[in-house]
Order: structure tokens, then C-alpha cells, then sequence
């Protein structure tokens, strides 16, 4: 009988495991998938928004699966997604077909179809709510039934009145277009890069720095969106053009009925933020003056501090400024991401003794031969 | 809702996208082909980039050995070898010779490779520049070029401080005469190891989204002046104190009880086979 090899790693990792999953059942209870994605509806929605997976329920899962740590949630939802192949692209979504929700502006007082204030917390005082200690389901179905009952059953009447563009509204940078004040976009009929499936290689395209943006990490895009207007960048704040959430309906187009025709394959909820930037805009003639650049922003779910800050890099990128470091795009793309940030820094957990005491050998080598001289 | 998993975890676009770029790397030796790493059930900097290339190659025909810092038993390695041998089904061994797959991180094997073997390395950061350029639009270009004077001046000025070299892992090797490389950070004991090598190196980076290369029987030169030789890691008066061997790389180690210093081989295949083969010949 020979020597084997010691099996000592595959048992310390079975162990492990289970010892997580105790920490999870240690209460004795187990939260259902569908009380995540009712209760917890701003964590799904970022959860979506940086694994870059629009299901709520695919979500709510990774969220129970990772103990609540969004970071893992996105992890695993981003590691299902490597095993599903692309089958189809979505066409082109305009959005100003999106059914608005919620939609603000804070360059304007009142705008064409009315500030909405929607679903938010901005204006609640956040105070603890004890009552939630007691509040049972049977308290939240009451809730329901009667805020059903008393208030969506009037909005429903009322939209039903309206005509069928009922929820589309028009654009407040439109007014702005209009009175020359912001450019005409240049329209771009260019392929999208898909970020998922393409090398990234630099420099980027505004398709790639969208698309890594908006899957970024809520709080990293949010701490260097906030930089780039606090005082590493433009010293002047910019201005909410216009916030809206709402749903964006999506369609396919395919050949099965033996015509191009486009399928409705169902919606998706996002957020949308166009920004207003004060800059310097060169007129034909050559002469300099101060208009209004534009930012913008999109991601999945509810989520408005990350489709602001998401405005904010993105104009900062477009336009860059070389002293400004969130105009580096290599500075903000390579490090927003939530699976590459912390998995890199979570892999200095791993054991590196090979490569220590290669820095050890060449540290004492270093101080012996010093001590000769 | 689909429960089944596919062979190989990844979906077979993703497969032979990954395929195309080793193609490309083994044909252009040393270069660093960007391609669209995929996210893995195991985090980024855990080995995601050799993974990607090992699922991407594995056949059911294959035989895989894993290796974390030299050993088959660390976390990390039986963590990585149950994910490819959960999602394919292929056969593990620890012996170097019998693998024909060889996924590691950190080490060569100390058993010289074979024709039709291949190893992947796994690779944190592949850009042999990084620490003289942030940029990596500048680095590509300075490749580009072949424009090493940075990685030059790094290694002078190392000289004009400390009197010698001060790289530890991951010394810069230049291949095939044209690329300057970042061989991941083996230890320096392990570069000449690379030199015309029978077997297939295929490096994998999957955060920094890098595949790249040393085709067999390729020239590998790890980088040093005439006058400063490139030294790999000295254990002067150490031997493994299980075997006696000196020619490999050691670990160091304390007894717990006397709080003694020793060291031991640390590829612990090597050093199973190397105790077996002693065993036998004292039964015979």
C-alpha cells in the first residue's frame, strides 16, 4: 500500500457548504421566491439591472440562494446566463413608447403631460417603521384589496377615456430641440456591439460604454457619477431633463409565417434618464457657445440613482475631459462591474504561498546581498 | 423552467468562439487575443479565464488533472476539477503523465510534459506592461510596436536600487523572439520550464478577457541583461524533507511541535510518486 493523496480539500468544501446553508436555516424559516419578488421589489430590480437577466423570478431566487448578498445574487444569475445561447435579438425599442409610471423633470416646472410623481420613497421620511413588526399577509391583502378597490379602479377608468396613446408622453427635451437650444442627435444606424459576446477592446463605442454602464454596479456607478459632479469633473451640477419609469414593450422579428413580421414577446420595466450638461457647442461659423449636452441613462427595474449617475459617466465619456478621471473609460469600464470587481478582490482569499515565497526568496536575496556591501 | 445542464457548462457558441481565439493564439505565439469571456459559477480571478479554455477543449475522451500552487487536494483545485467533471463526466487523475488536460495555477508540474499534452494556465493579469502603463489602448499599441523599453527600465532601475533584478513570479519571458509575455505568476523556477516545451501552454485570463499561447517546441527567453543573468528561485542548502530532492521547487514549512523551519517539495504529485517509487523498491 502506497502513499494517496490527502483528500482533505473535498471535505472541508462539502462541509462548508452545508455549514451556509445551516446559517440560512438556522431561523427555522425559509422566505418564498414570491415573497422576494412582492417585498422586495428595489433588489430584484438591482439585481436584474447588474446581471444584466431581466427575470424577476429568476432573481428573487439568486437573492434567496445568496442570502440576500447582492453581489452573489448577480454572480450566479450571470453564471445561468453563459449557459443559455442567444436566440433571438430584439428589434429596435423606441422609448418614447414606454408606458410611464412615474416621470419627472427638474429643469421645468410643469411639463407637456404633467410631472408624475408615481411609486417612489423621495418624499417619505425615513423613519422606522415599527408597525412592519406585525403587519402579516393578511394585512397586506387587505391593503391591496383596497387600494385596488378605491384608487386603480378610478385611474383605470380614467385612462380608458383617453385615447389609445394613453402613458405616452412627449419628450421635454423636444421643447429644448425645438428651440435650438440642445443639437439634433446625429442618428446612428450602426449594429450594437454585444458586450456579451464580443471582445472589448479600446477605444470603446458608445454602444459598449451603455451597455457596461448599465449593467454596472448600482453603487460603483453611483460613487463615480457622483465624483464627476462633485469636484473630479465639472463643478456645476446638471439638471434632470426627465426621469421616467415605466415598461418598454419588447418585439422579435422572425420569418416563421414566411413574411418578416414582428412578435410581441412581452415588456420590461426600466428606468430612463436624460441629463442636461451646460457646455461649450461650436456654431458653423466656428464661434463658441453655451448650450446644453446631454446625457443618458437606462437600466432595468426601478432604479433612479443609477440611471442619474449612469447619465452623468456616460456624458462624461462622450465628451471627455482628460483631467477628469470618469472620462477615462477604461478607468470606469473595467472596474463598475459587479462580478469581475468582486471576484478579483475576493480571489486574494486563495491561498498564493508559490508565489510568496518566490517574493520572499527574492526579498532576503535582496537584504543579503546589501548586508555585503 | 430547463433544470438540465449542458455538456461543459457553456453553450456551444461560446465553445467555439473561445476555440477560434486559442486558434489565433497559438498561431500568433505570445499575443494576447481579446475575446468575450463569459461569466462561470466560479468567481472572476478564481481561475475563470483556464476554466473557459478547459471546458472549451474537453472531449469526452479526455483525461483532466487540476492543480492549485502545486497540489491536487487545495480548495481551489477540487473545487474547479468537480465543476468540469460535474458538467462532462471526464476522468481525473493526479499523475502528470497520464492527464492529457492539465488545468494549474501558479506551477508547471515538475515532471517534464509530453507530446499531445496540454496545459492551461490559469492567468490574473496577462499584460506584461501593466505595471509600466495603466492603459490598455497604450499597451496594446506599445505590442504593437514591440516596444519593451519600459519593461527594460523597470528591470535597470530594480538593478540601480537593489543590486539585482527584484521580479518575483510572473517574470516576463519574451516568445518566439517577438511578444514579451507574462507567463501568470509561475515562479521564476518554473520559466525555463517553458522553453521548447513538447506540450501545448495555453494561458487564460477571464476577468482581463485574454487568451494566449506557447505552441510546442516554441523558444521562450525569460528577460535579463548580459551582465545581470536571470536567476530563478535559489534554495540553497534546503532539500524536501521527505524526499532529499533539491532540484524542485520547495515549500516552506513549520513544525508545529519543535517550530523548526522545513521545507517539502511542493508539486505533491511529484512527490507521491517519488515516496511510491522509494516504497517499492524497498519491498522488492
Amino acid at each position: 500500500m502506497g502513499y494517496v493523496a490527502v483528500k482533505g480539500g473535498a471535505e472541508a468544501i462539502r462541509e462548508s457548504n452545508l455549514l451556509e446553508k445551516y446559517q440560512r436555516c438556522r431561523g427555522g424559516r425559509s422566505v418564498c421566491v414570491d415573497d422576494i419578488c412582492g417585498n422586495l421589489k428595489k433588489l430584484v430590480d438591482c439585481v436584474m439591472s447588474e446581471s444584466s437577466l431581466y427575470s424577476p423570478e429568476l432573481a428573487a431566487l439568486a437573492i434567496k440562494q445568496a442570502q440576500g448578498d447582492p453581489a452573489e445574487a448577480v454572480f450566479i444569475l450571470r453564471a445561468h446566463r453563459s449557459t443559455l445561447p442567444r436566440l433571438y435579438v430584439t428589434t429596435v425599442t423606441d422609448t418614447s413608447g414606454m408606458q410611464v409610471e412615474r416621470r419627472i423633470s427638474s429643469s421645468f416646472k410643469d411639463i407637456p403631460g404633467g410631472q408624475i410623481l408615481g411609486a417612489s420613497p423621495d418624499f417619505q421620511h425615513r423613519l422606522l417603521d415599527y408597525d412592519l413588526y406585525e403587519e402579516t399577509c393578511g394585512d397586506a391583502r387587505a391593503f391591496q384589496e383596497q387600494y385596488e378597490e378605491e384608487i386603480l379602479r378610478e385611474i383605470g377608468e380614467e385612462k380608458e377615456k383617453q385615447t389609445g396613446e394613453a402613458g405616452r408622453l412627449p419628450r421635454v427635451v423636444d421643447y429644448l430641440r425645438s428651440q435650438n437650444l440642445i443639437p439634433e442627435p446625429v442618428l446612428s444606424d450602426e449594429a450594437p456591439h454585444d458586450i456579451t459576446t464580443e471582445p472589448l477592446v479600446f477605444p470603446s463605442t458608445r454602444s459598449i460604454r451603455l451597455q457596461i454602464l448599465t449593467r454596472g454596479m448600482t453603487g460603483a456607478v453611483t460613487a463615480l457619477g457622483y465624483a464627476k459632479i462633485r469636484g473630479f469633473g465639472i463643478s456645476h451640477h446638471p439638471n434632470i431633463g426627465e426621469l421616467r419609469v415605466g415598461s418598454l414593450p419588447l418585439r422579435i422579428a422572425s420569418d416563421l409565417s414566411g413574411t418578416r413580421e414582428e412578435y410581441y414577446i412581452g415588456e420590461v420595466e426600466a428606468t430612463e434618464v436624460e441629463i442636461f450638461m451646460m457646455e461649450e457647442q461650436q456654431e458653423e461659423n466656428e464661434k463658441s457657445v453655451l448650450g446644453i449636452g446631454l446625457g443618458y441613462g437606462l437600466c432595468f427595474g426601478q432604479n433612479e440613482a443609477k440611471a442619474i449617475a449612469m447619465s452623468v459617466l456616460e456624458y462624461s465619456m462622450e465628451h471627455p475631459n482628460p483631467r477628469d478621471p470618469t472620462s477615462d473609460e477604461e478607468f470606469v469600464l473595467l472596474h463598475i462591474d459587479a462580478v469581475e470587481s468582486a471576484g478579483f478582490i475576493s480571489h486574494l482569499k486563495l491561498p498564493h504561498y508559490v508565489t510568496f515565497q518566490s517574493k520572499l526568496d527574492r526579498i532576503r536575496n535582496i537584504r543579503k546581498e546589501n548586508s555585503h556591501d | 423552467m430547463i433544470r438540465e445542464k449542458h455538456f461543459a457548462f457553456l453553450d456551444e457558441n461560446s465553445k467555439r468562439e473561445i476555440r477560434r481565439a486559442l486558434l489565433k493564439a497559438v498561431a500568433i505565439p505570445g499575443y494576447q487575443v481579446p475575446f468575450a469571456s463569459r461569466e462561470l459559477p466560479i468567481a472572476r480571478g478564481w481561475g475563470t479565464g483556464g476554466v473557459q479554455i478547459t471546458l472549451s477543449l474537453v472531449g469526452k475522451g479526455d483525461t483532466i488533472k487540476v492543480i492549485d500552487q502545486g497540489s491536487d487536494e487545495s480548495v481551489n483545485a477540487v473545487s474547479l476539477r468537480s465543476l468540469i467533471q460535474e458538467t462532462t463526466g471526464v476522468s481525473s487523475t493526479i499523475h502528470t503523465a497520464q492527464a492529457t488536460l492539465i488545468q494549474t495555477r501558479h506551477r508547471i508540474p515538475e515532471r517534464p510534459l509530453k507530446e499531445g499534452q496540454i496545459l492551461v494556465l490559469q492567468v490574473p493579469l496577462p499584460e506584461p506592461l501593466r505595471n509600466v502603463e495603466p492603459s490598455e489602448y497604450k499597451t496594446k499599441k506599445l505590442h504593437g510596436e514591440a516596444d519593451y523599453s519600459g519593461v527594460w527600465l523597470k528591470m535597470f532601475e530594480d538593478i540601480m536600487r537593489y543590486g539585482q533584478v527584484a521580479t518575483d513570479a510572473d517574470h516576463p519571458v519574451c516568445v518566439n523572439g517577438r511578444y514579451v509575455m507574462a507567463p501568470s505568476p509561475i515562479p521564476r523556477f518554473d520559466n525555463p520550464k517553458m522553453n521548447g516545451s513538447p506540450a501545448l501552454m495555453l494561458f487564460g485570463a477571464g476577468r482581463e478577457k485574454k487568451i494566449y499561447a506557447v505552441p510546442p517546441y516554441t523558444k521562450v527567453v525569460s528577460l535579463a541583461f548580459d551582465d545581470y543573468l536571470f536567476q530563478r528561485e535559489r534554495f540553497a542548502g534546503k532539500k524536501c524533507r521527505l524526499t532529499g530532492l533539491t532540484n524542485v521547487y520547495l515549500d516552506e514549512l513549520t513544525d508545529e511541535k519543535t517550530g523548526e523551519v522545513y521545507y517539502q517539495t511542493n508539486d505533491s504529485s511529484y512527490l507521491l510518486e517519488y515516496l511510491n517509487r522509494e516504497k517499492e523498491g524497498e519491498t522488492e
